[in-house]
């Protein structure tokens, strides 16, 4: 479960998070829309732990835990996961040798045994398998020269590997086909668990069939201003933004 | 009329003068080879020790760096080589993988048995520096000479001056050495001395040879060392080439020249590995003697604290039809500098010449820097030549990104840092040498870390 209490942020001096509160539970998928400009990739660096990303108020408790002291690695090892909106290329890493580093990096702060490589073959493989990823991709330099649609498919296996407790995807959508879309989807869908909770950042409602939320939340200059159910996301898709963009102080 | 302005000697220039003097008497060799080191001589005489005013040292300042001349090191006594016979493994460990003949250099003085010279193979012909000068064998004067490659440079006069010790290995026609020959410099660094050593390797027509230079130094002692290698590649030849400068103690300097000649139809390719400690000058002067030759120099230099190295490369096309690579990569931190000045001249007739040069180096800290230099100097009209620097840090989303999975930042930086240099290293065609140059790194970057 992830609890953010009136948190205040600013990059550069601009305030862009303005004391926002938000309450994801274990197992709840949240989806936060908001026009652009709102903060809400702002709203996800912030929790992932970007340097440059000042809080200035306010708290964020991963299962009750601060996270606000922790640098990006140990929130991440904590599980914090974000999948990027537009996923960096890795030149001269091979997507094999990225995985297989994180993947021990993060068990090894938690005291857990590094994997075998066979171990970590069969897992990389399992999980590909089930996104289409092909196997050649994992030869490959992460990221670099992969289309829209395989970068966001790496960042949904990544997170399965991972196995984070709390995971950000930060407009996902963005870029996608519709069979990508439908294909990122269902992973995403497959990782669902009770004791596992989204935030999902989105412009469009779109993504929204394919990955329903439990709760929508519209935010705007860095606040929270509606609160619904997947309801909610539909009259957005019909009315827009202007009801809620004036409600924020 | 004008006069030119000389600056006096400094403490260093009047005692190598000195030392010139004592030593001619007793430097190996007669006849051409003493009129060539008078020649030699005579030429830092009269321009003195290179500083910041030549042009082809404004960022590597030697006059400034060598305060004193340290003693020229003396031919290590039977005694201490036999009894070196068992740290030499040690010392200088066998490379992962890689069975190699090794030719040992203790102060710069080839010591035969310490080496492997009785299980060389038919086709390779190995003498020390003192023997070949001392016989005075026309070709082998005129193989060390390594007329035309980096005649102008003092740095270079100097060990073509006191030349002491080295080795020479010569590859008879179409000769494949199933290992590679492995030249392994020692310096006993007992006391601060000077080592002037020139070794040369010539390959003949059709041979192929893979070369290492490995270095170590016993106890960090300050010490000034100016080596030279020629190697001369033969028609239809390849040879790869592989050095690591043994980081040396502060305050030391090490000059390492590098002079290769390609005959036509020849393939060189060559890596150096730069780890820092003290100033070195790494020099290589390339040319292209016969149509379709292939060279590359490539290399990677990763640096801290004080340490300053310099890459400066003179690449001339003299023949038409050739294809030159030069690629470098530098990874600078603390207060480290770096330098790299690349010249590649096209002759009017090496018409179809192919040149590529690239440096790039990443900053990672505020009082690192580097300085790049590419040159292109093209006489003829038919040629495809480009070059291109970079200075740049590492890129901070990069590094987030890796870190927004779980990794240290360190540990994210060392790997983005170890692609940056595998882009060098990749050019190592030997798969084991590839691997033991990985390590290297890889533990110098480890040892950054902690």
């Amino acid at each position: 479960m992830i609890e953010i209490r009136n948190l205040h942020a600013e990059i550069d001096g601009k305030k862009i998070i303005n004391g926002l509160s938000l309450i994801v539970k274990d197992g709840e998928v949240a989806a936060i829309m908001g026009p652009n400009g709102s903060g809400k990739s702002t709203l996800s660096y912030v929790i992932s732990g970007r340097v440059g990303y000042e809080v200035t108020g306010g708290e964020i408790l991963l299962n009750g835990e601060s996270i606000l002291e922790m640098n990006a690695a140990e929130r991440a090892s904590k599980g914090v996961f974000l999948a990027f909106q537009y996923p960096l290329e890795i030149p001269g890493v091979t997507t094999m040798t990225f995985l297989k580093a994180c993947l021990n990096a993060q068990r090894k702060s938690r005291g857990e045994a590094e994997l075998t490589t066979p171990d970590f073959i069969k897992r990389v493989k399992t999980g590909a398998d089930k996104l289409g990823v092909p196997q050649e991709m994992l030869r490959r330099a992460l990221n670099v020269g992969f289309s829209g649609g395989e970068k966001k498919r790496m960042e949904v296996l990544q997170m399965s590997l991972l196995e984070p407790t709390f995971a950000i995807l930060d407009e996902t959508d963005s870029g996608l086909d519709i069979d990508a879309l439908r294909i990122v989807s269902e992973g995403v869908n497959a990782l669902r668990d009770p004791k596992r909770s989204f935030l999902v950042i989105t412009h469009y409602q779109r993504l929204l069939d394919y990955i329903v939320p439990d709760t929508v939340h519209v935010m705007s200059k860095g606040q929270i201003v509606k609160t619904g159910g997947k309801d909610l996301a539909l009259e957005l898709e019909a009315n827009g933004y202007r009801d809620y963009v004036g409600e924020a102080a | 009329m004008t006069q030119a302005v000389k600056a006096l000697p400094t403490a260093a220039e009047a005692k190598l003068a000195a030392d010139f003097a004592d030593a001619r008497k007793v430097l190996p060799g007669s006849g051409a080879v003493h009129a060539l080191r008078t020649a030699a001589f005579d030429s830092f005489v009269v321009a003195g020790l290179p500083s910041r005013r030549v042009e082809a040292w404004h960022y590597t300042d030697l006059r400034g760096a060598l305060r004193e001349a340290l003693p020229m090191a003396a031919q290590p006594p039977a005694s201490a080589t036999s009894a070196l016979r068992v740290r030499l493994e040690k010392l200088v460990p066998r490379i992962a993988g890689l069975k190699t003949w090794r030719l040992v250099l203790v102060d710069g003085y080839f010591i035969a048995d310490l080496s492997d010279a009785a299980a060389l193979p038919k086709g390779v012909r190995v003498m020390s520096l003192a023997d070949a000068l001392v016989c005075g064998d026309a070709a082998a004067v005129e193989l060390l000479a390594a007329r035309g490659l980096g005649e102008s440079d003092v740095a270079l006069a100097l060990n073509t001056a006191f030349m002491q010790g080295g080795v020479l290995v010569d590859i008879a026609q179409n000769t494949t050495l199933e290992q590679p020959l492995e030249i392994v410099s020692l310096s006993s660094g007992a006391v601060g001395q000077a080592v002037y050593a020139r070794s040369a390797l010539r390959v003949s027509k059709g041979a192929q040879v893979t070369l290492i230079e490995s270095e170590a130094c016993e106890s960090m002692t300050a010490e000034h060392r100016n080596c030279a290698l020629v190697i001369a590649v033969g028609e239809g030849a390849s040879v790869e080439h592989v050095f690591v400068p043994a980081p040396l103690a502060s305050g030391s300097t090490y000059v390492a020249s590098l002079m290769t000649t390609l005959a036509a139809s020849a393939n060189f390719n060559s890596f150096t590995l730069a780890l820092g400690g003290g100033l070195l000058r790494r020099q290589a002067f390339m040319r292209f003697d016969g149509a379709q030759g292939r060279g590359q120099l490539a290399g990677a230099s990763l640096l801290k604290g004080k340490d300053h190295a310099d890459t400066t490369l003179i690449v001339q096309h003299v023949a038409p039809h050739c294809h030159s690579r030069e690629y470098f990569k530098t990874v600078l931190d603390g207060d480290a500098t770096g330098v790299y000045q690349g010249k590649v001249s096209v002759a009017p007739g090496a018409q179809k010449t192919d040149g590529a040069m690239k440096s790039h180096a990443i900053l990672l800290s505020d009082g690192a820097s580097m300085n790049n230099k590419p040159e292109l100097e093209i006489f003829a009209d038919d040629v495809v030549c480009g070059h291109g620097a970079t200075v740049a840090q590492l890129d901070d989303d990069q590094v987030f990104y890796a870190m927004a999975r779980g990794l240290p930042k360190e540990d994210a930086q060392a790997m983005l840092l170890e692609a940056f240099v595998d882009e060098a290293t990749d050019r190592v065609e030997n798969e084991a040498l590839r691997a033991h140059l990985t390590t290297l790194i890889g533990a110098w970057l480890s040892a950054r870390r902690s």
